[in-house]
């Protein structure tokens, strides 16, 4: 192997292990410490390596003990995962029709509707996220809507509610779901829906019986697009959720920013992390069994 | 597939599209709004944009966030291209599986985890928190997403051109400038211009990592959307997805003259 091919792998791989190895390991060994070791302002520098190895020796699952048996936490990571299996869901119902509408049309309309369905992800996310309060709030546009058609008398607090995060995360996440679902229906071969429909199935059916799991694949990529990173999401419940919608990343911000406290922040990262490998693992066995088959 | 959707597939199609745009339309109208209240239409102005220019806060965020955005984006697309490379390229090398998995992983980490541990590693090492602690955080993000998309591009394409050039005397430098290079440079571009919209939009991990002076637009937004909405934020937002409309346009016009001149 050349100089060069060795520093084009050597370069990268020493700025990933600085900058992402690194420093999840020194969470790791963050939350095992007790709070009065790591307490802010500043950690002892790690000049002295006896010191640090001192410090791995003591390790204490304090921080853990204390996530489970407060209710706050638990219900954080609960409510982190249903927000966003529901919000997935939505987003699969909303996203599929656009798939599939765009995958039946020509070459022409599908390339503007494609680059219409993704343009909207390039645009900040915090202002799509901030357009719709202006929306939602209280004598925003949609209770002046609903009230001057007379569908409502007073006006209904969409927003903040767990409503608005939810609806918050299916607006941002659509992209996301529509791409890996318009990439597998594009393939999907014409002629199999016309044996479907020539052995005398209806449109309805052969949806159900062919299209539909035919499309497994893009199914499943678009919805762990969405519920990965729903699942750690900040911003949205932030802004959008009232303080009663505790989701995990906000969680963790407010036990950094709020209350300083380290050890328990890291051990809240810690167990985010576990609780997104689960999804991950099965979608990666998934993703290898049918690249297999 | 090419039937034509059926009636009822167009239209839940044109409801998703409205849905995806509805918000953004109603911001951008609402930016040139004459009244400071949200619900009170006032009439067209552009007063807001005015306001924007004495703003001077928000004018030195956006002055970081540009200089943070160039320069992690720059350095992004340096390694993630030597990533995607060794990615696709070198078939055995030791740690192989580590790296991938390093390059793989941060796709899929919350930005809060990576804020928080990046934080805690510059305290570790006694970096002072700045524009230079934001910079190193997006370009390690931004690089796995570069390194994807030029991993895609290399193992896409015919190596049957590399090993042409290879056999009529050209030596691996050369294939590498004048096959390889202008092959993969759609990757490389769309790399850069994605790290540069991740950089820019970043909200959580620039939270963590900035200091006194190092306040990026995306946080001064933030901090001013928590008071609420207010026609200024609208009147940025709109220069935002203007700028963003711009350069999506500009680049694909470049991508199709591009693909156009080569037979």
């Amino acid at each position: 192997m050349g100089w060069g091919r060795r520093l084009t792998i050597l370069i990268p791989y020493l700025w990933l292990l600085a900058f992402f190895l690194a420093p999840f390991f020194i969470v790791l060994k963050i939350s095992v410490s007790e709070p009065a070791i790591a307490q802010p302002p500043y950690l002892p520098h790690w000049d002295d390596l006896d010191a640090v190895w001192g410090h791995l020796s003591n390790i204490e699952f304090y921080n853990y003990e204390f996530l489970l048996s407060d209710a706050l936490y638990v219900n954080s990571y609960l409510n982190s995962l249903r927000i966003a299996l529901v919000s997935t869901l939505v987003t699969l119902l909303i996203g599929y029709p656009i798939a599939y509408g765009i995958a039946r049309c020509g070459t022409a309309w599908r390339t503007v509707l494609l680059a219409l369905v993704i343009l909207p992800f390039w645009t900040s996310f915090l202002i799509r996220v901030y357009a719709w309060i202006g929306i939602l709030q209280t004598e925003g546009l949609l209770n002046t809507a609903l009230g001057a058609i007379g569908l409502i008398g007073e006006p209904i607090t969409f927003y903040p509610s767990q409503f608005a995060v939810h609806l918050g995360i299916v607006y941002s996440y659509l992209p996301f779901m529509v791409l890996p679902l318009y990439a597998t229906l594009e393939k999907l071969d014409p002629a199999l829906l016309e044996a479907s429909a020539d052995l005398g199935a209806r449109p309805a059916t052969t949806f159900w019986r062919v299209t539909l799991p035919l499309s497994l694949p893009g199914i499943l990529a678009g919805s762990f697009l969405v519920l990965i990173p729903a699942i750690g999401e900040f911003v949205i419940p932030e802004l959008l959720g009232g303080s009663s919608t505790q989701m995990i990343g906000r969680t963790l911000w407010n036990e950094f920013f709020a209350n300083r406290d380290w050890p328990v922040a890291s051990a809240v990262a810690v167990v985010l992390l576990l609780v997104l490998v689960i999804p991950i693992v099965i979608f990666q066995r998934y993703a290898r069994r049918e690249g297999a088959a | 597939m090419t039937r034509g959707p059926s009636p009822l597939l167009r239209g839940l199609l044109g409801l998703g599209l409205v849905f995806l745009y509805a918000p953004i339309v109603i911001l951008v109208i609402y930016s040139f709004n004459a009244s400071r209240l949200v619900s009170v239409w006032g009439g067209w102005s552009t007063r807001w944009y005015g306001a924007l220019l004495e703003n001077s806060e928000l004018l030195d965020a956006a002055w970081v966030s540009l200089i943070v955005a160039v320069t992690a984006s720059t350095i992004a697309t340096v390694m993630g291209t030597m990533a995607g490379f060794a990615m696709a390229r070198v078939p055995r090398f030791t740690g192989r599986t580590l790296f991938s998995g390093m390059v793989l992983a941060p796709l899929v980490m919350p930005e809060v985890i990576t804020g928080l541990s990046l934080l805690l590693a510059f305290i570790a090492v006694a970096l002072d928190r700045g524009m230079v602690t934001i910079i190193i955080a997006h370009a390690t993000f931004s690089m796995c997403y570069v390194a994807v998309v030029v991993q895609a591009r290399l193992t896409n394409f015919d190596r049957a051109v590399e090993e042409a050039a290879a056999d009529l005397g050209a030596r691996p430098p050369t294939v590498f400038r004048r096959v390889t290079l202008p092959l993969i440079l759609p990757g490389i571009v769309a790399g850069w211009l994605l790290s540069f919209t991740l950089s820019l939009d970043d909200l959580v991990i620039a939270s963590f990592l900035s200091g006194p002076g190092s306040t990026t637009l995306p946080m001064k937004i933030f901090s001013s959307v928590r008071l609420g909405v207010s026609p200024e934020i609208n009147a940025i937002a709109t220069i935002l997805i203007g700028l963003v409309a711009t350069g999506m346009f500009v680049y694909a016009l470049a991508l199709r003259s591009a693909t156009r001149r080569r037979p």
